[in-house]
């Protein structure tokens, strides 16, 4: 069977994903692109024999390389040569669109240029003429409307003729006219710099040219979106307005929907399945020892994930459907300025929010940014944003220790990682990063409603993450952790404190005998919760002896009560949250961090600093209590 | 002679000298912001910084720092 490639490449926000999954049925591998985190999503479909390899290229304005996205384009259509590219255009910002189209086809690769958004030109009063666009690119033209799948058989028939349509490629006069000026253009250029500033210049008049010719503008009307921006971003409601969204936000994960689905679950996983798994085991006549690992090993620590998965998706979810928006952009627009007084751009501002949630996405979300200074430093201050996966433990310990105020706490602890956040960016953009600030330039797109399977494949793609590593690294670590809780060199272990697991968490703790929590059960859940930072909570929960540790805080702290109690005062406990806030994130974060960074030198740094950050604040916290007398 | 930081919200000017400099240079003309292209201020952000204009046919941000490097040529007045 032969196979054939065709890449999707336009503009960001054309509609690239829409028709991608038109095209495909939304059936995908997304990988990544070699060497980089930058996402590469491949679909396969067969047609009369032939499969054919459909690619999205992540969106870019140019090919000039000013950006990593732009590299990768730049690499793929010179070493993969595709059969075919079909280049999104969007039909209502035709110009700036065809700069690309033009990059293309100077490149003569094989392409056919697909006017998408054909709706939303119309409302904006423009009339494209596709025969003389035609002429003056010497490449097919189509146009659709992705959304309403409008077009989208004229692009399979395309994909079925791919290949000849490829070899049909017949140029025109005007085209080969342009090309012959360009030409002559970069001749004239002494230095040969094949990107100078004449050539943008001739591409955009050649554009003018095309345009004055092919495309028909009504009198200008002002759009939606455009009315409802004058409101979204007005000078004195804008403030209000986003920061009634991010407390929309967050009521809604961690309060109205997130939550209370978590809990649901909660009781599902330790009430029916529990009593269901316990049952089973007990009819099949299953050893003591297996009965334990199920129960307390893999339900007690892979249960104490899952029930989080309801609260995560509901954050992405909102994010994905903010993103489909096109609010984002006017999230960095309102936020710049804050953001520069620690010296990054309102781009950062998003990777930080989404570090609420998980601070692996945050971490590739940092990207955005222009600026490889920016990059690293927004990179290295995002896992100090209280990711989701560390609530687990607030809530426990506030539970405990500060009954009636947990909200003050937690909150306290929310704060006080953003504030470390700014004073770390502030102190690597004067000693490892200086240099003058990179320009902000940023397209802010029309107000849109996404579309459902945008979103919901948006919030999968996001947040299966999760989902993944309850099944394989909390998977193992909760065997593994139970195993060493319960063997020692010499076999089983009558007491957990003769296990080996005490002995490992008994070299840890002298490292923190100065912050009131120097026992090897804090060792142990210090070291697992590099794993993952929510493990902090099941480990307790097999160190202490609770057999099957409920998910509510409250009850939890009940079970608890006794054995933490006796070891945390209440001075201990909140160091030890300090400390569980800032010190090494979890091992996801830290292959981020290696793919993101690029280097094991940075990637180690980026994982130690934070423990030498965390030791020492809340050594700090702990020891200034006393002197308080708060102890 | 003014550049594009002075222009109010509302006024429609034509660039006349893009003085920004390095790489970002070649990205604000790849973007459209080229000698004689047309370019309408549309507002400035809440915390008074950046601002948004109109380029072509879409909508692009930037900060009055680089807004201050492109010289432009009033042509209409606001309204
Ligand atoms: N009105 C209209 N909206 C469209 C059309 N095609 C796509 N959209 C919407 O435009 C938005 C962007 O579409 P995407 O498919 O995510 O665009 P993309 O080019 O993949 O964007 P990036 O992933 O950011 O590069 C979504 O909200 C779509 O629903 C269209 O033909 N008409």
């Amino acid at each position: 069977m032969s196979v054939i490639t065709v890449a999707l490449a336009g503009n960001p926000n054309t509609g690239k994903s829409t028709i991608f999954n038109a095209l495909t049925g939304a059936r995908q591998h997304i990988g990544n692109w070699p060497g980089v985190t930058v996402e590469k999503k491949v679909g396969k479909v067969s047609k009369g024999g032939r499969q054919i390899n459909i690619i999205d290229l992540p969106g870019t304005y140019s090919l000039n390389e000013y950006s990593l996205e732009e590299k990768i384009v730049n690499d793929y259509l010179l070493r993969e040569k595709p059969d075919l590219v079909i280049n999104i255009v969007d039909a209502s910002n035709i110009e700036r669109n065809l700069y690309l189209t033009l990059q293309l086809l100077e490149k003569n690769v094989p392409t056919v240029v697909n006017l998408n958004m054909m709706d939303e030109a119309k409302i904006k009063g423009y009339e494209v003429n596709i025969e003389t666009l035609g002429e003056y690119l010497g490449v097919p033209v189509i146009s659709t409307v992705a959304t309403s799948k409008k077009g989208i058989s004229q692009l399979t028939d395309l994909l079925d003729a791919a290949s000849e349509a490829a070899s049909t490629k017949t140029g025109s006069r005007l085209w080969a006219e342009y090309l012959e000026e360009l030409a002559r253009l970069k001749k004239s250029h002494k230095d040969g710099d094949p990107e100078g500033e004449e050539i943008i210049e001739a591409r955009y008049h050649y554009i003018n040219k095309m345009l004055d010719k092919a495309l028909v503008k009504d009198e200008e009307k002002v759009t939606f979106s455009e009315r409802l921006d004058e409101i979204i971003t007005h000078r004195v409601l804008g403030i209000p307005i986003f920061l009634g969204i991010m407390y929309l936000m967050f009521q809604l994960t961690f309060a109205w929907v997130g939550q209370p689905v978590s809990d649901w679950l909660d009781g599902f996983v330790n009430g029916p399945l529990a009593e269901t798994a316990d049952g089973a085991l007990a009819a099949v006549g299953a050893a003591k020892w297996l009965h334990s690992l199920v129960i307390d090993g893999i339900i007690g620590g892979v249960g104490s994930v899952i029930v989080f998965v309801p609260l995560i998706f509901t954050l992405f979810l909102l994010i994905s459907i903010l993103d489909g928006t096109g609010y984002m952009a006017r999230v960095a627009f309102i936020m710049d300025r804050a953001m520069r007084r620690i010296g990054l751009s309102g781009k950062a501002f998003l990777p930080m929010l989404i570090g609420f949630g998980c601070n692996v996405p945050a971490v590739m979300g940092c990207r955005a940014l222009d600026s490889e200074k920016d990059r690293r430093i927004a990179i290295m201050i995002a896992p100090f944003m209280s990711c989701g996966a560390r609530l687990p433990v607030y809530a426990l310990f506030a539970a405990i220790f500060f009954p009636g105020s947990e909200s003050v706490v937690t909150l306290s602890l929310y704060l006080l990682g953003i504030f470390i956040a700014i004073i770390m960016a502030l102190v690597f953009k004067n000693t490892l990063f200086k240099g003058a600030a990179e320009p902000f330039l940023m397209e802010m797109p029309p107000y849109r409603i996404p579309t459902l399977q945008t979103v919901l494949l948006q919030t999968w793609e996001k947040g299966k993450g999760f989902l993944v590593r309850a099944g394989t690294i909390i998977f193992s670590m909760s065997v593994i952790i139970w195993l060493l809780s319960s063997y020692n060199f010499s076999g089983a272990a009558e007491e957990i404190n003769e296990s080996l697991l005490a002995a490992i968490g008994g070299i840890i703790a002298p490292i923190f005998a100065l912050h009131g929590f120097g026992s090897w059960e804090t060792g142990v859940a210090v070291l697992t919760g590099i794993l993952a930072k929510e493990a902090v909570v099941s480990t307790l929960g097999v160190v202490y002896g609770v057999a099957e540790l409920a998910e509510e805080a409250v009850e939890a702290a009940t079970q608890l009560q006794a054995s933490i109690g006796a070891v945390f005062t209440g001075l201990s406990a909140y160091a030890f949250l300090v400390f569980t806030l800032l010190y090494t994130p979890c091992m996801a974060v830290i292959g981020t961090f290696k793919k993101e960074l690029g280097s094991w030198k940075w990637t180690l740094f980026s994982a130690l600093y934070p423990f030498v950050l965390a030791w020492l604040i809340s050594l700090l916290v702990y020891r200034g209590g006393l002197l308080l007398g708060l102890g | 002679m003014i550049t594009l930081k002075e222009v109010k919200p509302g006024q429609t000017v034509l660039v006349d000298d893009v003085k920004v400099t390095g790489q970002a240079r070649l990205r604000f003309m790849a973007m459209g912001v080229i000698k004689g292209a047309q370019i309408k201020v549309k507002k400035v952000a809440p915390l008074g910084d950046p601002i948004e204009v109109q380029v072509k046919s879409y909508n692009l941000s930037f900060r009055r720092s680089e807004a201050e490097q492109i010289v432009v040529v009033p042509i209409s007045a606001p309204m």
